[in-house]
């Protein structure tokens, strides 16, 4: 079922006519969100649409609240007992902060994989399984584990250590088994929050290609910090910067070529071209 | 201020120092490698920066006190070698004859000191030998006693020294019962208490309760026996039946050892599931878990080494607990395996045997200590199993 | 409504994994098992304060009520042209005095003090001791009193005809004043406090320089690497975890009994025939100071950890030498942590019984001790031998005592969180 637009492409929206008028279908709705600390509005504003089975990628200077954004998508910020999220983020038509609906269920469809590596102190084989069985996963788990680390590019690297330690992986490997472990639940999109940050160069390369295979099946968004590695992987590009309260709002979000070559907002050229942030 | 900055200041300062000075630097940069950057080392160069030539003795005397620093905060060998060098290429470079004497001298008054505190800290050894010696010779001499032999210690059940009864079964026996229902109560209880705090509670529900906790771990043992006495006998006899519950058992000082280890458990506890690193929560959450799930699927098993050392920490307490089974189990020691009958702990007959009168190299005398040296090796074999877990099963997270 | 409706539109290689409404049973389902584990794991935390509370009750509880009381003579007997007992002159107290107790009883107490020297009050007490002599039948705990009034008077007049019953606090000043005595009405406490006090002090003398000293050791001397450094280190981490009852056996093999001519004043000349076996103050509290050593030892290395490396560069960076930087720098910062710790591990020490009663705590003494040989007794063993007696009222007294001694580390350990508040304030305005 394809959700249909129910507004406008804004004027002040940088998402370009020619995307928003398209055809494909929209993974993540924001309207008007705005994420608070206590007093303090960490970001204001937010309205994109991210394309479903697309790479999105969120860059900006950092504090701009590019990571505030992405947790929004699957409530994780609802674990921060001072956060208050305000507007709507709608999946599938669906505002995932009604009162109705479940952060739970919301998670288990919006993935996530985090800045750090963060395996859980179980072997390979149970921190694929383990999301699948408390999400009551039915049938083969051998089958099941080995075609999330397949999916992963992990296999062949660990399928005579099964039920090894996964803190005994290195960095990008243990990232490639957390991003096998989202998968396993079978998510719709997959958030990531810079997910190679803390790689060396080879293993980003590694996730930047298994993140090009994914894209396929899920819709990927991506924090991160490195603006190359925007251009290289994404489809989409959001981009955000800082006013002077220090509060974080999307500045231009449109097709990666044409905020990299041409983009319609100043402060975005700067940004690019590297002038500021 | 890093290192660099220093040797800048030092060539502003003058020239001679210029060699020695980078070569300080380098030891800093050593240091400072080897400590990791999180000690905060800073080398001092900001009071240098700013002050005349002639505080360059100052700075000759750095270098010198620079050994000590290292010494005492991480393994020196590595540190010698570039030290000394330090102190060498000063004075080559200085050429003829030193202007100022850098030599290490006797400092008579610090050997001294270092030497005092370090008897301070052998009196825990000293502490520990004597422990081992007081109990290993009473015992002995308990053992040479012709009626006893270690067949019938551990044999017999029925513990009456003035009759050349010597079997200890029936003080082990009532000590683990009290023990055992002490842990039925306290585990489940403090563990609970623990996960509520540390992944339900939030920062201010926190700040209120854990002090209460800290007031039940403050009161005196003494205090719970009188309430184990008056408060939980009749309470269990109430609920029980007189019949069945004499007025000294070892149910009502069970339960309460339970109540005074419950903060032990749950503070321990809560250490451990607290260390467990909040990326593993979220990403459990990320997975679609549940709070509940992410606390006993995710956070206690990482959590588990710290747990475990808790709960055997926990039992030692409760089999080394004196008073309140002195005052609520019952005086006289009784093979029972009824928790609601009267039997004698371990350390009850200790208390009960060496309040009274006694008479050194006695039988009784001597007796005690040797049940005081199966306490002691039980208490004792049960910490260092714990420290062993920790030791052995902590995840090492970053 | 599901989120999920697209599910199998987007994934086709999903299958198994549960959706639709299926799925969303199931979230409803773990969401309850969650709810229902966040209630007993509140439930196991309100449990906790209800034993505290039942604890505190239970004291308060023994330590007021109504007691029934039969006296030998009724006072109202002794009343002398209707004017009551406690309003009488000195001389007629004496005069009553005289015509109820033996002329011998007299002579000894003129030996004690001569009639003409004691104040009326004194006279009246021991009005009330030898010729009143009230003696307690019953006692009821403050709950039955307030709320059962009705049923404890009709039970007292049941059981006990003729007795006087009336509401007594067994906490009063002249509790805490008064030395021991074998009549519960008459006892009070003063020794046992006395005791404890000069027990505590002699462990802080010897416990806090030598744990502070250790401290300073491990923490700024000792080379981590090396085979005795560790032993210290794994053996305190041990004796903390000792039953304080084995201190009490060690205290009474090395401090009764081996060093027995120090411990009993003996080889100052000073200790009388009653201490000359070592049972006394200085062994009591040599023990103790050992109990609470590791305490002290792990705290105060906790606290010097967390005084900042670069306080100590500053100062080497100066030309001190390290007991320089140690005492002038590393100590100061560090004291706030070591008083708090001291100050519980202190609070521990005042709370021991189990070891005290095994170096040979005196079961009665009714003089206060005089100096670090006397015989003593402390609160907690006051507490220990009055909860021992069978006798109802002797628990009262017992709870009485408790409350004093929760008062007493009630002060000690808010005073610590006071020190520590104080310091911490102290350091930020710094």
């Amino acid at each position: 079922m394809t959700v249909a637009l129910e507004r406008p492409a804004q004027t002040q929206s940088s998402q370009s006519a020619a995307y928003a008028n398209g055809t494909g279908s929209f993974a993540i709705e924001a309207g008007g969100m705005g994420v608070y600390y206590g007093n303090f509005c960490a970001v204001r504003d937010v309205d994109m649409r991210v394309p479903t089975n697309k790479i999105t990628a969120i860059i900006g200077p950092s504090g701009c609240g590019k990571s505030t954004v992405l947790r929004c998508f699957n409530r994780m910020n609802d674990l921060i007992n001072s956060a208050r999220i305000e507007g709507e983020v709608l999946f599938q038509g669906q505002n995932i902060y009604d009162d109705s609906v479940d952060p739970v269920e919301v998670r288990r469809r919006i993935g996530m994989v985090f800045q750090k590596a963060n395996p859980f102190p179980k072997t390979i084989y149970e921190n694929v399984a383990w999301g699948t069985r408390i999400n009551g996963f039915r049938g083969d788990m051998d089958e099941m584990v080995e075609k999330a680390l397949r999916s992963a590019a992990l296999w062949d690297e660990v399928k005579d250590k099964l039920q090894q330690s996964a803190l005994g992986l290195s960095g990008g490997q243990q990232q490639r088994l957390c991003i096998a472990r989202a998968i396993a639940v079978e998510p719709e999109i997959i958030l990531m929050d810079e997910p190679a940050s803390a790689l060396d160069p080879i293993a980003t390369l590694r996730i930047e290609d298994l993140m090009k295979e994914l894209s396929e099946k899920y819709t990927i968004i991506v924090v991160t910090h490195n603006m190359q590695q925007a251009a290289r992987i994404s489809d989409f590009t959001a981009f955000f910067s800082v006013d002077e309260y220090r509060t974080g709002n999307l500045i231009e979000f449109d097709e990666t070529e044409k905020i990299f070559t041409n983009p319609s907002q100043k402060s975005t050229e700067d940004y690019i071209t590297g002038r500021f942030g | 201020m890093g290192p660099k900055s220093r040797v800048s200041a030092c060539k502003k300062e003058t020239g001679r120092w210029q060699k020695a000075g980078e070569e300080a630097a380098r030891n800093w940069e050593l240091l400072t490698a080897n400590r990791g950057e999180s000690l905060g080392l800073r080398p001092a160069t900001q009071t240098f920066a700013g002050l005349p030539a002639e505080v360059t003795k100052e700075q000759g005397e750095i270098m010198t006190q620079s050994a000590p620093v290292a010494e005492a905060a991480i393994s020196a060998e590595s540190m010698r070698g570039p030290v000394a060098g330090a102190e060498s290429t000063g004075e080559t470079v200085l050429g003829g004859g030193p202007k100022y004497d850098l030599r290490r001298r006797p400092r008579v008054a610090e050997s001294l000191i270092q030497g005092f505190l370090f008897l301070c800290g052998a009196i825990s050894i000293l502490t520990t030998l004597g422990i081992v010696y007081v109990l290993g010779r009473e015992s002995l001499l308990f053992f040479a006693n012709e009626e006893v032999n270690l067949l019938k210690f551990f044999g017999g059940t029925e513990w009456q020294p003035a009759i050349s009864r010597f079997g200890i079964w029936p003080l082990v026996t009532a000590t683990l019962m009290a023990s055992l229902i002490a842990m039925a109560v306290a585990l489940p209880m403090g563990l609970c208490i623990a996960i509520y705090l540390s992944e339900y509670a939030g920062q201010r529900t926190r700040s209120v309760l854990k002090p209460i906790l800290e007031v039940l771990a403050g009161i005196p043992t003494v205090v719970y026996g009188y309430f184990a006495l008056t408060f939980m006998t009749p309470f269990l006899r109430g609920i029980l039946g007189r019949d069945i519950v004499e007025i000294y058992n070892t149910a009502s000082a069970g339960i309460v050892i339970g109540i005074l280890v419950i903060p032990l458990v749950s503070s321990m506890s809560e250490d451990a599931l607290s260390a467990v690193p909040g990326s593993l929560r979220q990403a459990s959450y990320g997975l679609g878990a549940t709070r509940l799930e992410t606390a006993v699927r995710i956070v206690l098993p990482a959590a588990l080494s710290g747990v475990a050392a808790a709960f055997i920490v926990a039992i030692s307490r409760a089999i080394g607990e004196t008073m309140i089974v002195a005052i609520a189990a019952g005086a006289g020691p009784n093979f029972t395996f009824s928790p609601f009958r009267a039997a004698e702990t371990m350390t009850g007959h200790i208390v009960r045997i060496s309040g009274g009168d006694l008479s050194y190299d006695s039988i009784d005398y001597n007796s005690i200590f040797a049940i005081g040296l199966l306490l002691f090796l039980m208490t004792l074999s049960l910490n260092i199993l714990s420290q062993w877990i920790v030791r052995r099963f902590r995840e090492e997270y970053e | 409504m599901a989120l999920d409706q697209r599910q199998t539109a987007t994934q086709p290689a999903g299958g198994l994994m549960p959706s639709g409404p299926a799925y969303r049973e199931q979230v409803v389902t773990r969401q309850r098992r969650g709810r229902r584990w966040a209630i007993i794991f509140q439930a196991a935390m309100l449990s906790g304060i209800i034993a505290l509370c039942a604890l505190l009750f239970n004291i308060l509880n023994q330590s007021f009520g109504y007691v029934a009381i039969i006296n030998n003579i009724d006072p109202a007997e002794l009343a002398i042209d209707g004017v009551p007992l406690d309003e009488l002159t000195k001389d007629q107290l004496v005069g009553i005095l005289e015509a109820n107790v033996s002329a011998g009883l007299m002579r000894r107490y003129e030996h004690d003090m001569p009639f003409a020297q004691r104040t009326s009050e004194n006279v009246h007490e021991l009005i009330l001791e030898r010729v009143v002599e009230p003696q307690v039948q019953a006692t009821w705990g403050l709950f039955e009193s307030v709320f059962a009034r009705g049923s404890v008077f009709a039970e007292a007049e049941e059981r006990f005809p003729g007795s006087d019953v009336y509401f007594r606090s067994w906490l009063t000043t002249s509790f805490i004043s008064k030395s021991q005595s074998s009549e519960p009405l008459r006892a009070g406490v003063r020794t046992a406090i006395f005791g404890s006090l000069w027990v505590v002090a002699i462990t802080i003398l010897f416990s806090f320089p030598i744990g502070v000293g250790a401290a300073i050791y491990l923490e700024e001397y000792a080379h981590k690497e090396r085979l005795i450094n560790r032993l210290i280190q794994t053996n305190i981490n041990n004796l903390a975890g000792v039953p304080s009852i084995i201190y009490g056996m060690l205290g009474l093999a090395i401090f009764v009994r081996i060093l027995e001519v120090f411990t009993s004043g003996a080889f100052l000349g000073i200790g009388d025939q009653s201490t000359a076996n070592g049972r006394t103050i200085i062994s009591a509290g040599l023990t103790l100071g050992l109990l609470i050593l590791p305490l002290i030892i792990i705290n105060g290395q906790e606290a010097i950890r967390a005084v900042p490396n670069s306080l100590r560069q500053a100062g080497f960076g100066l030309g001190a030498t390290h007991w320089q930087v140690i005492w002038h720098h590393v100590l100061p910062s560090a004291m706030p942590g070591i008083l708090t710790g001291t100050i519980l591990a202190i609070s521990r020490a005042i709370g021991e019984t189990a070891p005290l009663v095994v170096v040979g705590a005196s079961t009665f003494i009714a003089l206060d001790p005089s100096g670090p040989f006397s015989k003593f007794t402390v609160l907690p063993i006051q507490i220990y031998q009055w909860t021992s007696r069978p006798q109802d009222e002797f628990r009262n007294l017992a709870a009485a005592a408790i409350l004093v001694l929760l008062v007493l580390l009630l002060t000690m350990n808010a005073s610590a969180v006071l020190l520590r508040n104080h310091f911490d304030r102290g350091q930020a305005n710094a």
